[in-house]
Parts: structure tokens; C-alpha cells; sequence
């Protein structure tokens, strides 16, 4: 279909610091025991796409996500692992691979996205309008205020710059207005020529944009050369596609819109045969002028695409977001995780040990070759591998990655523990964060605190 | 020659000539057609010559197709030029030129040779600010961002030969370029034996393909058998495909195909295995109407889009356009058609045919899965039917020994000649002739959105006419607000009302003119919903009911209602009353098992009601469109 997919696997990302470090990047962040990563690409070996470009920031990280590419991937997907130097941003990540970038459009998806929305509704969004960008809007997810026991998330989820303002036409096709986070502060300000050529105009702020674009290769190109300062997509290079959609400055030498001078008589009237036929979009009836001769004003497209509200899309670009998935790809969403559940509700794997009146509840998972003592209860969370918990140990809302080592009587809420990590015996955390590698000494509480070795 | 001609006064049994015909149609391969045949005397001899004035029913003889509509008597010709050979030879030079390059550079050597070439430009182009990244060693450039190579990390394991290796660009290093040339030079050889194989195997079928000629004229001049229509015909296609087609097999195409009837389980069964987009089951179907491809947009859409990786075999041109008549983007026969065309041009211009396979029927088969996808979108228009035929014709009439830029070559220009002459040139004759039919002071009324009709009112108003239209419309397309908005902004005056108060509006009208999907055999006019109506109306008033629709829209189908053959629409757009949410009556109708709802999207006017018909053949009677299709229809003219 003539069509390249670039995934942005990120690298070492700040806002996850205790999580991420230089042996697990973001893109190897477990979710349901399975690195985030692999929703993406999952999802996107179901739509047959076989051919991928990976760019991750970092060597290191390159190394680990290329390194377990490879292992789980191979002779599934033909997969290409690109290196670019970190804090390029998305749009420097981009310009870095543009050379390999040959097809007519080239889709770019994060890697952190955990969704089950097929790529192709975006591609095919894009191409019935031959757009120049096309971006997947999802609805803002609910997050787990409503969920007990996770007051440490509420402070985050109330910035109010996660949020976006988006603008579309009556349709729900065109995207006229994109603000993202770090805009919002000030006053929004709208193109009068955009709203006067639509007469109409929708703001949303339930939706944000899911960082999945399909995009017109060479414009996508264009636009990287001639404006060097741009950083990211999602701030800079989507809004200014979006801003100058009447006054187009781009030379588009793929034409999207077929509007150079035709030549022949003939065509000219084939071609006006054909837009007589079709409903004229607010960019055709724009670029006619006002006397509506032959086009004068160039103009290119962004459009759309509504993830409908039954399907899942969230991010991973917060502790709290890490948090939700988790919780959700076991439970509501867990048509995703590609796990059968059991009749509780769960998932035990069978080489798991559970000591005598130990309880696991719906909601849970317990990965291979872990080890439970007596008396111990799990609710809504996930337990790596090869774990070891002792008795009398509590854990609820919480994430505990793999080779993790927790003490008899922990207690355990609303926490993210990550592998290899040590809790000695009588520990109760509460909305904490344990870096890789750190130990937790006997007794300690801790409330609502992240917890990480000292780099060296 | 003259044997051929005496016999023809023999009509194939099959075909009954109703009505007004002209002779019998001449070969198509015949050398001089200028001079009327001396021998026939054929009744229109006059009527072709140039000069006369303009008759209500003109049926010119079928003409060459190498001359084109500068042999039409009252032609147009000064003012439209046919397209002059000699541009369109060199377009078919350009056109073949950038079919070689693009397809000529075995893609894996050009891959790799472009990726090291791109590398050195990139790190020259970009002017990243903040220089403090770490360049990698491998990139020499002085770029601020380094060009990042690729690291394959997983591959998926093809068969030996197809699979086509990247490397990164670190590991670029002598020893696998030398295995890439090692790569090319294999490629080249292979390239060369398969061409020696492809010219062996043309030879050989060369023969046969003489042998075969030689025997069909044997029998043909030994018996004068009923097919004698065909046989010439016939004749000239297997010489040219260098098959050996039998009569028989002919014949049995020219039965037509029994059409679809969707209420036929077993056979909707079958039908749903073949298709792309997985037809759900309709809810709340009409009794009448069940035979009818059902109609569920809601459904349909998205399945298609989220298939959008899966259907690799379909270019994306044609994909393209499917979904534009699933959404509705793109409507109106004439624009279907041209759109159709035109994607099957750039789906025939990336066409490359796979080894051991032969083009024309390689390719004859990816249009037909290209046709059927897009039957699965929207049920094809008679336009896009007989245009489809052409274009099979005309794959089929390759000559194997024809190379593939060449053939493809001659396809394009094929396709562009059908555009052209076929709609274009049609609709500026048709303008030409019903021009004459508008008077100063006529108030003219029209229905929907015609192509061919907007274009005579643009053309009349150009020349000045006084005249007056009236547009009624109907719900719940509005087609005709559109044409409003590009009547009013040229200056006409127009009067724009809806279907309902067509009774009153037709006092003040003086001619109506129509637009027409189709025009079947029997006269029946095939157009969008409530065309019939206007037309009876106008019928009731005495007033002249004019309908324009080019010839390629003809269809030898015989209808005689509009149940047995139509299309349904989405059910939704009647119940639901755009800018009216307050008219919420029927929400919730599918759940109701009393109350169906029926959109249909076209109707057949009986040609009683149609006073003239104005084709790109001249003005004729609705009896005579028998004749334009046995004269001009069954590809007579695209040889």
C-alpha cells in the first residue's frame, strides 16, 4: 500500500525516571509482563505490516530494544533498529532517518502507545482525503481517580497541561485548531482565515492526540528541512501543518490535491467532471477564490481520525498512565494483553507457587516461576516472574516486575516495584516508586516517595 | 472482401433488429470508408454527407476509429480538434520512457546504492541546530544530527531470492558490496535468459496462432454459418491475441450474465467467501427489494479501513477510489467512471508482470479483482460496466509479442483515448446539440445534478441565451444545491425548489431537460431517484422531457420497473433531518420489526415519457436507442 511505519520507541524518558534506567528503557517497560513496545508492534503485525523502522534514542537503548527485537521477533517481522542521539526529540528522531524514508506516506507511531485501534482506519482516513497529515485523536482516559487507594496520582492527573484543545470542522474529518500542554497556559488563539473558511468550527478539549500520524512523505520532509528548530511533532510540526492548512507554503511536488495547472483541455475537464461530483471540502471551496474560477490559493489537508470511545488508546508517558495501563490491560482491556483468563479473572501461570490461604483475586496476574507464601493477598496487580513474597504480605494496585524479593508481613498499595529489588520484611509502601536494583530495609514505611540507587 | 459482404444480409439469429436501423455495420479492419460502398447502397448515404442540416434523428455510420469525430456530418470538428497524432505520439513516448525508468533498476542493488548515496546527502542538507550530539564514526559528513543507520535486528525468513537483506549502514563495508554486484550481475543474467525464454515462447505460439486464422477462414468460406456477424469479428481478435478462442466459447459470452439476486442464500454465501469487505447481515430489510445488494455503510467503512495492510494485492489508487464510493465522496456516473479509469491507469502503470505469466492474462485478472473490490464497495454503474468491457478488450487484444512498456504504454493511451472521446468529446457534442434546442425566453427546468446538463446551461448561458432554470431537488442528497451554488456564481438566474412542488413549477417550464445514468434498450431512461416523476409530470404538461447521456451509458438491458434491477442507500439518511434534530421520529427504527425503510437510489422512466433523446450520436427518439446499440454498443467501435 505504499506506505513506511516508523516507530518512536523513545529512550531513557524523564518523566518515568525511577522506572525507566539504562538496562530497561521506556520501551522495555513491562505492562502485564510484556514490554510496551510489543502492543505496538502486536498491533501492528495485525494489520500485516511486516516492514518496521524502530528509532530509539540512545545507544544503550538501542542495544536492549534491538537486542530483544530480535529474540521475539525474529521471522515474524522484518524489523529495523535505528540509533538516534537522545533529546533530538520526535521530529529530530525523523530528520535523522528521513533518507531511509521512500514510500508515498509514512505512518509514525509512539511506542508507547497501548491501544487496539487498527492503523489502517488512520491510513485509510488519510489517504480517501489525500491529506497531507493525518493525526489519531483518541478521548482523554478516565483516569484512576475513581480507582481507591491511589491518592499520590491525583496531583498529576490535575496539570493542567496534559490536556489539549483540538479544533475540527462540523465533519469530524479536518483538523483546524491543535493545542497541545505547554500552549494552554496563555490564551488559545485561532486563525480567523481557517474559521471564517469553515463557518464552523468544533473545540473539544475530552480529546488528546494518540501520537499516531500517517504523514505525506515528502511534505513530512519538506517541512523537517526548511524548519530546522522544530523538536517534536506533536508540538511544533502538527500545529504548523495545521496553522498554514489555507496558506500552504509547502511545495508539494507529490500534489496531493492535483491542483497544478493542467495542460490539456481535456483533462481539465475530466478534472472538473470529477470535482463537480464530489461534495467540495472547505480547502477546495478556499483555493477557488472568491470567483471561483481556477484555483488560486494552495492549500493542503489534515485530517482526522476518531478512535471510537469503545476502543482502547492510552499512552505510557507517566507513572500514573504505567499504573493504569497495567490495571486495565488485566482488566477492562484485557482483550489486549493475548492472555486467556481464567474463571476468577486472572492469570496464574501454572509455575507459579502459592502457599496455603493465599488469595489472588480477579484482576491479577502472577508470572512464571513466582513463589508466594501463606496467608498473602493480591488484588488488582501484577506480579512478575520467578518473584519470591513471603507470608503475610499484602499487595494491591500494584505493579511488581520481575526477580522481585519481598519480606514476610510487606504491605504493598498503589506502588511500582521494580526487578531485581529487595523488600526485607515489614516494609509498607504506599504510592512509592522502588528503582531497580534498591533495597528497602526491615520496617521501613514509606508514603508516597520514589526510591532509586544513587547513580554512579 | 466482397464474399464477407454479400453474406451479411444473414442476421445472426440472436440478435432482433428493432426498430430503424441503419445497414449492417462494416467491418472494422476495412481500409477505406470514405466513399460509400457501391455495392450496399446504403440508406443513409445521404445522411452522411456533410452538409445537411440538423435532423432530429441522425444516425451517422459507424466510423473509423483512427478518424475521429471530424467524419461526424454537422461535427464540431473546427471547433474541438480531434487530438492530432502527433501529440499523441509523444506523450506515448514520455509516457513509455518513464515506465522504463521506473521500472528498470533491480531493486535490490538500487536500494542499497541509494541508501549510501542519501546518506552523504542528508548529512549535507541538514542544518540541525546545537551541534553537541556525538557523531558515529561511520558518517563523515559535518552534520549536527547524524544520518542514523539501520540496524536489522529481526528479519523475516523468505525464500532464497526474494528476500532482499538490509544492511546496516556501519557494516557497509567492502565485502557485501562486492556480494551485491555479485547480486546484480546473477539478476542480469536472469534477466536475459527469461527474455530469451519469453522470445522463444512468442514464436512458437506464432504458429499456431497462423495455423489457427488459416482454419477459421477456411470455415468461413466454406460455410456461411448464422454467426456470421461475430465470425469477422472474432476472426480479427484471435489473430491478434494469437489464441485460439473458439466461436462457441464467443457465443457463450454473449449471453448475458444472470444478475445477482441477493435473496439466493447459497449463492450470498459464495459471494461473502470472495469479498473483501464482509457483507453483515442487513437489519430490517424490504420484502420487494431483498434481491438487492443491501446497503450498510455503518459496517462497511471501518471494516475496510482497518483491512487497509491487508490488501496488498490492491493498488492503492484503486483503493482509494473504492473507499471514495463507499463514503460517497465521489458520485455521478461520469465521475465514477473517469475516476475508476483513471486509477486502473496508475494501477496499470506499476504493473509489472510476475515471471511465467503472460500480461494480458495476468493483468485481465488483477482487474477483475480490482473490479469486484469495488463492486464489494458500490454496485457498479452501467458507465463503469461498459467501461470496465472496454478496457478487458483491450487487454485481451495485446499481442503477445508486444513488450511490456509498450503494452502498457498502449493501455494508457487507451484508457485516456476512452476518457476522452468516449466523455469528454461526447458531452461537447451533446452541448452542441442541445444548445440548438434552447431558445431566448425558455424557462428550463432540470432535476439533481447532471453533468452533461450543467454544462449546456454554462454553454447556452455563454452564448448568450436568455433563458431561465429551474433546479428542483430532492432530499436527501441535495445533489442540486451544488449544481445551484455553480449556476448562480456563472450568472444564470435560477429557481431552485424540491421535488414536492414539481406539479406547480411545471406550469411556468418550457423544456426539461434530464440527466441519465443509463438509457436501456427499450428506451427506458435509468436515473436517479424521482427523474420519473419529473418526467411524468412534465409528459402530463405537454411539455418536451429531454434527456442527455452519452452513448457509452447505453446499455442493451431491457427494464421495464424499477424493482428488479436498482440500488439501495442508507436507510439512516432518510429517517434523519440534517440541522433538524427536533425531527426524531424514527430514531430507533431498526428496532422496531414493523417498519422497514427503503432508499432507493435510482428509477427507470419508460420511454413514453421522454420526448428526445441527446446522445453524442445526434437527437434521437427513445426507439432508436436500440439501434445506437447494436451500431456502436459490443465494442464495434473500440477496435
Amino acid at each position: 500500500m505504499d506506505f513506511q511505519v516508523v516507530v518512536l520507541a523513545g529512550g531513557t524518558s524523564k518523566k518515568l525516571v525511577p522506572l525507566v534506567s539504562k538496562e530497561v528503557p521506556k520501551a522495555l517497560l513491562p505492562v502485564a509482563n510484556r514490554p510496551v513496545l510489543s502492543y505496538v508492534l502486536e498491533q501492528l503485525e495485525l494489520s500485516n505490516i511486516k516492514d518496521l523502522i524502530v528509532v530509539v534514542e540512545g545507544a544503550d537503548a538501542a542495544l536492549c530494544v534491538g537486542g530483544w527485537i530480535s529474540a521475539a521477533y525474529v521471522d515474524r517481522l522484518h524489523v529495523e533498529v535505528a540509533t538516534v542521539p537522545e533529546d533530538v526529540g520526535t521530529a529530530g528522531a525523523l530528520r535523522a532517518i528521513a533518507h531511509h524514508l521512500t514510500a508515498k506516506d509514512v505512518l509514525v507511531v509512539s511506542g508507547d502507545l497501548v491501544s487496539d485501534v487498527p492503523p489502517g482506519a488512520v491510513t485509510a482516513a488519510h489517504r480517501r482525503h489525500d491529506a497531507v497529515v493525518t493525526a489519531m485523536i483518541c478521548s482523554v482516559p478516565v483516569s484512576g481517580l475513581s480507582e481507591a487507594g491511589s491518592s499520590g496520582a491525583k496531583d498529576k492527573t490535575k496539570k493542567p497541561g496534559r490536556y489539549n484543545i483540538i479544533g475540527m470542522d462540523p465533519t469530524k474529518q479536518f483538523l483546524l485548531h491543535i493545542a497541545t500542554g505547554a500552549e494552554l497556559e496563555k490564551d488559545t488563539r485561532i486563525r480567523k482565515s481557517i474559521l471564517r473558511a469553515v463557518g464552523q468550527m468544533d473545540i473539544r478539549a475530552d480529546l488528546m492526540d494518540a501520537h499516531m500520524y500517517a504523514f505525506n512523505r515528502s511534505v513530512l520532509q519538506e517541512v523537517l528541512d526548511q524548519k530546522d528548530k522544530f523538536q517534536s511533532l506533536k508540538q511544533d510540526v502538527l500545529p504548523y501543518l495545521v496553522r498554514s492548512q489555507l496558506k500552504s507554503e509547502i511545495l508539494i511536488n507529490g500534489a496531493p490535491q492535483g491542483q497544478q495547472a493542467k495542460e490539456n483541455g481535456n483533462d481539465k475537464v475530466s478534472y472538473r467532471i470529477l470535482a463537480n461530483a464530489s461534495t467540495p471540502s472547505f480547502h477546495e471551496l478556499y483555493a477557488l477564490g472568491p470567483n471561483g474560477s481556477a484555483p488560486v490559493r494552495r492549500t493542503h489537508k489534515c485530517c482526522v481520525y476518531i478512535a471510537s470511545n469503545s476502543k482502547y488508546c492510552v499512552r505510557l508517558n507517566s507513572i500514573q498512565a504505567f499504573m493504569d495501563i497495567n490495571r486495565d490491560v488485566i482488566g477492562e482491556a484485557n482483550h489486549l494483553s493475548g492472555y486467556n483468563f481464567s474463571a476468577q479473572n486472572n492469570i496464574i501461570h501454572p509455575s507459579a507457587e502459592l502457599g496455603s490461604k493465599t488469595t489472588v483475586g480477579p484482576h491479577c496476574m502472577l508470572g512464571e516461576g513466582s513463589q508466594m507464601g501463606d496467608k498473602c493477598s493480591v488484588k488488582r496487580s501484577v506480579i512478575g516472574r520467578h518473584c519470591r513474597i513471603g507470608s503475610n504480605v499484602k499487595v494491591v494496585n500494584s505493579v511488581v516486575m520481575n526477580h522481585v524479593t519481598i519480606g514476610d508481613g510487606c504491605s504493598i498499595q498503589g506502588s511500582v516495584i521494580c526487578s531485581n529489588a529487595q523488600l526485607q520484611e515489614r516494609v509498607a509502601l504506599k504510592d512509592c516508586q522502588v528503582g531497580l536494583g534498591y533495597v528497602v530495609s526491615a520496617g521501613c514505611e514509606y508514603k508516597g516517595e520514589s526510591l532509586a540507587r544513587k547513580e554512579k | 472482401m466482397d464474399s464477407r459482404r454479400s453474406s451479411r444480409a444473414v442476421i445472426d439469429p440472436k440478435v432482433r433488429q428493432v426498430g430503424f436501423f441503419t445497414s449492417a455495420p462494416l467491418p472494422p479492419d476495412r481500409t477505406q470508408s470514405d466513399p460509400p460502398d457501391p455495392i450496399r447502397s446504403p440508406p443513409l448515404a445521404d445522411a452522411s454527407s456533410p452538409g445537411n442540416s440538423l435532423s432530429p434523428v441522425m444516425i451517422p455510420p459507424p466510423r473509423h476509429p483512427s478518424d475521429s469525430l471530424l467524419r461526424l456530418p454537422h461535427s464540431p470538428s473546427d471547433a474541438f480538434p480531434p487530438p492530432s497524432p502527433t501529440t499523441t505520439t509523444t506523450s506515448l513516448g514520455d509516457f513509455s520512457d518513464d515506465v522504463t525508468a521506473a521500472s528498470s533498476p533491480p531493486p535490490a542493488a538500487a536500494r542499497v546504492r541509494g541508501r549510501g548515496s542519501s546518506v552523504k546527502q542528508q548529512g549535507a542538507a541538514s542544518s540541525f541546530p546545537g551541534g553537541g550530539f556525538e557523531v558515529p564514526p561511520s558518517v563523515k559528513a559535518p552534520s549536527s544530527v547524524p544520518a542514523s543507520g539501520l540496524t536489522t535486528v529481526s528479519v523475516v525468513k523468505l525464500p532464497p531470492g526474494i528476500s532482499v537483506e538490509v544492511q546496516s549502514d556501519r557494516a557497509l563495508n567492502s565485502k557485501p558490496l562486492k556480494e551485491k554486484t555479485s547480486k546484480a550481475e546473477r539478476r542480469a543474467i536472469q534477466e536475459a535468459q527469461r527474455a530469451a525464454k519469453a522470445a522463444a515462447k512468442a514464436e512458437g505460439i506464432k504458429t499456431p496462432a497462423v495455423t489457427a486464422l488459416a482454419n477459421a477462414k477456411s470455415a468461413k468460406s466454406t460455410k456461411p454459418s448464422p454467426q456470421r456477424n461475430d465470425s469477422a469479428v472474432v476472426v480479427a481478435a484471435s489473430e491478434k491475441k494469437g489464441g485460439d478462442r473458439s466461436v462457441e466459447k464467443d457465443r457463450k459470452k454473449d449471453v448475458p450474465h444472470p444478475r445477482m439476486q441477493y435473496d439466493d442464500k447459497s449463492r450470498v454465501q459464495k459471494l461473502k467467501k470472495r469479498s473483501v469487505v464482509k457483507p453483515t447481515e442487513a437489519r430490517n430489510r424490504v420484502e420487494l427489494f431483498r434481491h438487492l445488494p443491501q446497503y450498510e455503510h455503518g459496517t462497511q467503512l471501518p471494516v475496510l479501513q482497518s483491512k487497509f495492510f491487508q490488501l496488498d494485492t490492491l493498488h492503492p489508487a484503486v483503493y482509494k477510489v473504492g473507499l471514495q464510493y463507499l463514503s460517497g465522496d465521489i458520485c455521478g456516473g461520469n465521475a465514477r467512471c473517469i475516476a475508476m479509469l483513471q486509477a486502473f491507469q496508475e494501477a496499470i502503470r506499476d504493473y509489472s508482470t510476475p515471471p511465467a505469466k503472460t500480461l494480458s492474462r495476468d493483468l485481465t485478472a488483477k482487474i477483475s479483482s480490482y473490479v469486484s473490490f469495488l463492486i464489494d464497495c458500490r454496485p457498479l454503474s452501467v458507465s463503469m460496466g461498459n467501461a470496465i468491457r472496454f478496457l478487458k478488450s483491450q487487454i485481451a487484444k495485446i499481442p503477445i509479442s508486444l513488450s511490456e512498456s509498450e503494452a502498457k504504454a498502449t493501455l494508457h493511451s487507451d484508457i485516456e483515448r476512452f476518457i476522452n472521446e468516449k466523455i469528454i468529446l461526447a458531452d461537447r457534442v451533446i452541448v452542441k446539440h442541445a444548445v440548438t434546442k434552447i431558445r431566448d425566453g425558455d424557462v428550463l427546468l432540470t432535476y439533481g445534478s447532471s453533468s452533461a446538463v450543467e454544462m449546456i446551461l454554462q454553454h447556452a448561458h455563454e452564448l448568450g441565451k436568455q433563458f431561465r432554470v429551474v433546479i428542483v431537488d430532492s432530499r436527501p442528497k441535495h445533489e442540486g444545491k451544488l449544481l445551484l451554488r455553480r449556476l448562480v456564481r456563472k450568472g444564470l438566474s435560477c429557481t431552485y425548489t424540491h421535488i414536492n412542488a414539481i406539479s406547480y413549477i411545471m406550469h411556468e417550464v418550457t423544456r426539461v431537460f434530464l440527466g441519465a445514468s443509463s438509457v436501456l434498450s427499450n428506451g427506458t431512461v435509468y436515473s436517479r431517484v424521482g427523474t420519473a416523476c419529473v418526467a411524468m409530470v412534465a409528459y402530463g404538461f405537454h411539455i418536451p422531457v429531454l434527456v442527455c447521456c452519452e452513448a457509452y451509458k447505453f446499455h442493451e438491458r431491457v427494464q421495464l420497473d424499477s424493482i428488479c434491477s436498482n440500488e439501495l442507500g442508507d436507510p439512516d439518511s432518510i429517517s434523519k433531518v440534517p440541522g433538524r434534530e427536533d425531527i426524531n421520529h424514527l430514531d430507533g427504527w431498526d428496532k422496531s420489526e414493523n417498519l422497514q425503510l427503503l432508499n432507493l437510489i435510482y428509477d427507470a422512466t419508460p420511454s413514453d415519457y421522454v420526448s428526445l433523446i441527446i446522445t453524442d450520436y445526434g437527437m434521437i427518439p427513445p426507439t432508436s436507442v436500440p439501434v445506437i446499440v447494436r451500431e456502436y454498443g459490443r465494442g464495434q467501435l473500440w477496435i
